[in-house]
């Protein structure tokens, strides 16, 4: 039996605290317990993903991140503070913008109207007009579109608009939810070309993916979940050798 | 050219008829858009306004202004209700929300009837509203009441559109009412947004009430139950929780009722309201989602 192991999560408690440390987070759906002690840290600048199969607690984890679910225990910080018991709205006020697995778009409204909301958190009118025109210069079909509800929109276009409403909120930390899912393969390669372009601008991420090799293009370091647990984590690139993710993701037999 | 004359006053009758239902019946969907409650007590704030109103009329206060303390005085009324009965119950299953609507609905008829006694009460207009203009020799007739009322749900349904369409606040209650978690993930405080909405659609059916007082001459603590049914009915028809579909169902209640006392035999017309109950059995039927069917998902 392989050992397989997660990297211990140290962190020097000189240097500055990461932008987002979990800490032994413990999620539980009524008796079901989805998230048993995970630990992980997302460092100013990374692109971080969370890998393993479904229910493997990936989306739970960002859930909890944003306030949606309450944990049972564990702490989630961002730049040192927690986070955890604050309301949803004060988390992205913080900074955290999430994107959430199935798009979530606002059907009924237009492309302007769903960007205007993604705004809702902030109060700097000219940031919101500078940061909608990049947006719609970083994703031309949404200005196109722009006066469409979104209900009309394709997949991939969904998925995009999904993005740009995450971003208006001009978060220190973007969660992503399965951005691949639903869309065209010819679109998916678009969308990771994106998110490759606003890590270089420096945008953080915390990735949860279901495609193994686009994520790990994309991403600095990796965590690869199973039954709630974090089995493997590393650099990306050292967790290309695909026999190991698979092991952490399926279980050693 | 007489039976000319009686349509136009029938249509008359019926738009002034259907803007009272499409003011009751906006605030019931916008309420339950947003939390899929059906709000009985929606109908109290009728009783609310127009007895604000009618206590500033009492104290001096010009009619104009009376109306608008009728307004302000459902919003407060809804905000109330909502932070007292109903935030404490929220997110429980949809059967606590609807006996709760219930048992909300009981208490304040009944506070009604402790302050204010169950007598109906003559609701004072200034002179200037107790007026109409009659053309044709009298085959037409225009009640000052039916004026104010079309103008005010013009104004006031004119202001809504606005709201919902330009203000964050009106598009946030509308992308909740669509998706609560994606509300809560976009940072929009869904809390403030409820409270919103509440205010919002008490504030109509506080409007509603002072007209509806107007009209009928008598202010009682009951007077919100009969509108609100029909306003439920409306709802339903036009496609429960859509803004759109609950003024189309106010409107064409409104005319349907107007027609069925105007063109049916005079035998027929004293069952206008078996008719109205028994047409929202066959939509809730055949077609719950209401005529525009605002969601495929189901909405009741």
């Amino acid at each position: 039996m392989a050992t397989l192991e997660a990297a211990p999560e140290t962190h020097d408690a000189a240097a500055a605290p990461p932008l987002l440390a979990i800490t032994d987070l413990t999620v539980s759906y009524g008796p079901v317990r989805a998230l048993k002690g995970v630990s992980l840290h997302v460092e100013q600048g990374e692109v971080v993903a969370l890998l393993g199969a479904n229910g493997a607690g990936k989306s739970t984890t960002l859930r909890a991140i944003s306030g949606l679910v309450r944990p049972r225990a564990g702490d989630i910080r961002l730049r040192g503070s927690s986070i955890m018991r604050l309301p949803p709205a004060k988390i992205v006020r913080n900074g955290v913008a999430h994107c959430p697995e199935g798009r979530r778009v606002f059907a009924s409204l237009t492309v302007a109207e769903n960007l205007r909301l993604g705004a809702a958190s902030r109060e700097d009118a000219s940031g919101v007009d500078e940061d909608r025109e990049k947006l719609l210069s970083l994703f031309p079909i949404l200005r196109t579109r722009r006066n469409q509800t979104a209900g009309t929109l394709s997949g991939g276009e969904q998925q995009q608009l999904a993005l740009a409403r995450a971003l208006m909120a001009r978060p220190s930390l973007l969660l992503l939810d399965e951005p691949s899912l639903g869309v065209a393969p010819l679109l998916v390669r678009d969308i990771f070309r994106t998110l490759g372009q606003l890590k270089r601008q420096g945008v953080t991420m915390l990735l949860v993916e279901q495609n193994l090799s686009l994520a790990l293009d994309i991403a600095d370091r990796a965590y690869v979940l199973r039954t709630g647990e974090v089995r493997l984590s590393g650099v990306a690139e050292d967790l290309r050798d695909g026999e190991r993710v698979a092991e952490a993701y399926l279980g050693s037999r | 050219m007489d039976y000319a004359d009686y349509l136009i006053q029938q249509g008359i009758n019926a738009i002034s008829l259907g803007s009272l239902y499409a003011l009751v019946a906006v605030g019931l969907s916008i309420v339950f858009g947003i939390l899929r409650l059906t709000n009985f007590a929606h109908g109290d704030m009728m009783m609310v306004g127009a007895f604000s109103t009618l206590l500033s009329s009492l104290a001096g206060v010009p009619f104009l202004w009376g109306i608008g303390i009728g307004v302000v005085a459902g919003a407060a009324g809804g905000m109330i209700m909502e932070r007292v009965a109903y935030r404490p119950v929220r997110g429980a299953p949809d059967v606590t929300l609807l006996l709760t609507s219930l048992a909300v609905t009981y208490i304040l008829e009944n506070l009604g009837i402790l302050v204010f006694g169950s007598s109906p009460k003559n609701f004072p207009l200034p002179d200037w509203l107790d007026t109409s203009w009659e053309f044709r020799d009298g085959a037409l007739t225009f009640t000052s009441i039916n004026v104010l009322t079309v103008a005010l749900t013009v104004v006031s349904l004119l202001f809504l559109g606005w709201f919902v369409t330009r203000t964050t606040t009106g598009l946030g209650m509308r992308a909740a009412a669509e998706d609560m978690g994606a509300a809560h993930l976009v940072g929009l405080n869904v809390n403030r947004l409820i409270v919103a909405a509440f205010a919002l659609a008490s504030a109509y059916a506080g409007l509603a009430g002072v007209l509806w007082a107007a009209q009928a001459g008598v202010v009682q603590p009951l007077m919100g139950f009969t509108p609100l049914l029909k306003a439920f009915v409306a709802a339903i028809i036009g496609g429960f929780g859509s803004i759109g579909g609950a003024l189309f169902g106010g409107y064409l209640l409104g005319t349907l009722e107007v027609a069925i006392v105007a063109f049916l035999p005079d035998e027929i017309s004293p069952y206008r309201d078996p008719i109205v109950f028994a047409l929202l059995i066959v939509f809730l039927l055949f077609r719950p989602g209401g005529i525009l069917q605002p969601n495929r998902e189901e909405k009741l």
